[in-house]
């Protein structure tokens, strides 16, 4: 997989007489197979606009985006996302609920029970796959999105805010279960958070966005999934002096964004 | 506080539940009770006891002689009526076929207004093309009384069944479409991407996606809609008609028969009420999750 986004810009019309808003302004950003590029910045800075570019959901006003050697021209299947809440259809049990993609790809029944066997064994989900997806906890269905979004063989997994709607200790459990997936999967993930210490802890590099107009004002690279992949403890990860030193410095860049609104 | 009163405090506690305990009970035993969301609790007492008033001043004043059976009839004198007419007939016909009668026109322009109405409200929310056409016709005739362009059915539809279905139909139709079209906004946007992002075609949204989402709101439009029907059988059954419920209420009125009248009055509201009640079985099997996500 990779993924090039050339000069990028998006322009919102004006509405009611208002000027028009550049939600993202001259974009570069690529990515390569296995990368986990987390994107943050203060509200209003584009970092969905950007993940609805990739996804295809949204054309660019100028510029392009290339996923492997061809430009993106619409939605697709190469390219599978995770949304923050209200995306899984509750008239759905759990199995069928992550079969949805398969279904509409016109998989023989099989097919799609083993390939979603897989996924709710992987996901811990087994002994729910009768269950209605709304008498689940919100980090079950969390795991029901993801597996949904697995099921169809992505090479780029888009997550919009997964975790933003879970309570702080399921959070920290499905960043661990994500990066595992992640480096199990060996697929490439966009991945949009509000929490600067979940982007440090999970990404290999952070872009930092500032609003008006949207564009990326700073790149790191993050060395901190690797340590916890390797054995090191989320939560040593997370307070080792090294974390809390660049999770500051990016804290710093975010708040002077929010303050000069 | 004294004693006594936390006696009595405890005897209500225990009988916590009936509606005496409940309104003399002077603070909240649960939590919330008092400062949780306006409305809650349970009304089916209430409502029964607010039954048993109505049916016992309207026995009241009938058994007093204070108004003349002519106006308002003894709630006994209906129930005689009822068993007469169930056994004997209204004007030759059965109680049972007048039922019948009525029940097919409702039932046969409310499956036609759904069979129309559903899809054509589910395009019109789809496709501008499709609302900028029906929008104005189905706006125009919605808020217009079925009796004000009844005259018009008979003179384009005659006075046969036509006319009569005709007319409750579009009583049913507005609704239904109007519930249709607002249904399709029901699917979140997450929900529609998710579905675009597996490589879903338009066809395939709007069949996994947009019906199944606005189904709550269909099937509301529907109970709605058949509400508008049973209020336009009388008008329809105005037009030449030898049976039917709404036709018996009419000639009895003519006749001075308020028993009739009233009888007829609540057999309409029973079967309406029955149906509402299998229509909200039917909404609890095929939308359980209606405003769980």
């Amino acid at each position: 997989m990779s993924l090039k986004i050339e000069n990028a810009t998006v322009i919102y019309p004006g509405t009611d007489g208002r000027p028009p808003t550049e939600a993202l302004q001259q974009i570069n950003l690529s990515m390569d197979d296995g990368d986990f590029v987390v994107s943050i910045g203060a509200s209003g800075c584009g970092k969905s606009t950007l993940l609805n570019l990739i996804a295809g959901f949204l054309a660019p006003s100028d510029g392009r985006i290339i996923l492997d050697g061809s430009a993106v021209e619409g939605p697709g299947a190469d390219r599978s996302v995770v949304f923050q809440k209200h995306a899984l259809l509750p008239w759905l049990n759990v199995r069928n609920n992550i079969e949805f993609g398969l279904m509409l790809q016109g998989n023989a029944k099989e097919e799609r029970s083993k390939v979603a066997d897989h996924y709710i064994k992987l996901l811990g989900l087994s002994g729910f796959e009768d269950s209605p997806v709304y008498d689940l906890s919100g980090g079950m269905q969390q795991r029901v999105g993801i597996a949904r979004a697995l099921t169809c063989d992505p090479k780029l997994l888009l997550m919009d805010e997964p975790l933003g709607a879970l309570d702080a200790l399921t959070r920290e459990k499905a960043q661990e279960l994500i990066l595992q997936l992640w480096h199990d999967t060996g697929k490439s993930v966009f991945f949009i958070t509000h929490s600067v210490e979940e982007a440090l802890f999970m990404g290999t590099r952070l872009v930092v966005m500032s609003p008006r107009p949207g564009r990326i004002t700073h790149e790191f690279e993050l060395p901190f999934s690797k340590q916890f992949l390797e054995g090191t403890s989320a939560r040593s990860v997370k307070a080792s002096p090294e974390f809390i030193e660049i999770r500051e410095e990016v804290l710093a860049i975010i708040f002077a964004d929010e303050e000069a609104v | 506080m004294s004693v006594t009163s936390n006696e009595n405090g405890k005897k209500e506690q225990s009988a916590s539940g009936s509606l005496i305990s409940r309104l003399a009970r002077e603070r909240p035993t649960r939590p919330g009770e008092t400062y949780g969301v306006p409305g809650s609790g349970d009304t089916l007492l209430l409502s029964l006891a607010t039954i048993a008033v109505l049916l016992f001043v309207w026995w009241l004043i009938t058994a007093m002689g204070w108004v003349k059976p002519l106006f308002v009839p003894s709630p006994q004198s209906i129930v005689t009526k009822f068993i007469s007419i169930w056994q004997d007939g209204f004007t030759g016909s059965s109680l049972w076929l007048h039922i019948l009668i009525s029940a097919g026109r409702v039932f046969s322009a409310f499956l036609l207004a759904c069979a129309i109405g559903i899809p054509l409200g589910l395009a019109m929310g789809m496709s501008p093309l499709i609302r900028g056409i029906f929008d104005p016709p189905i706006e125009f005739y919605r808020p217009i009384p079925p009796l004000a362009y009844l005259p018009l059915m008979i003179i384009w539809f005659g006075i046969g069944e036509t006319s009569k279905v005709l007319l409750i139909f579009l009583s049913v139709f507005a609704p239904v479409a109007l519930g249709a079209r607002a249904g399709v906004r029901s699917a979140a946007i997450e929900q529609i991407h998710a579905a675009y992002s597996f490589g879903a075609t338009r066809w395939q949204v709007l069949r996994h996606v947009i019906l199944p989402a606005a189904m709550p709101e269909i099937i509301t439009a529907m109970r709605i809609g058949i509400g508008f029907g049973w209020t336009t059988l009388v008008a329809a059954e105005m037009v030449a008609a030898t049976k039917g419920i709404g036709y018996m209420v009419l000639t009895a009125s003519q006749f001075l028969q308020t028993a009739v009248v009233i009888m007829g009055i609540v057999v309409i509201a029973g079967i309406a009420y029955l149906f509402d009640l299998l229509m909200r079985l039917i909404e609890r099997k095929v939308v359980p999750w209606k405003g769980k996500m």
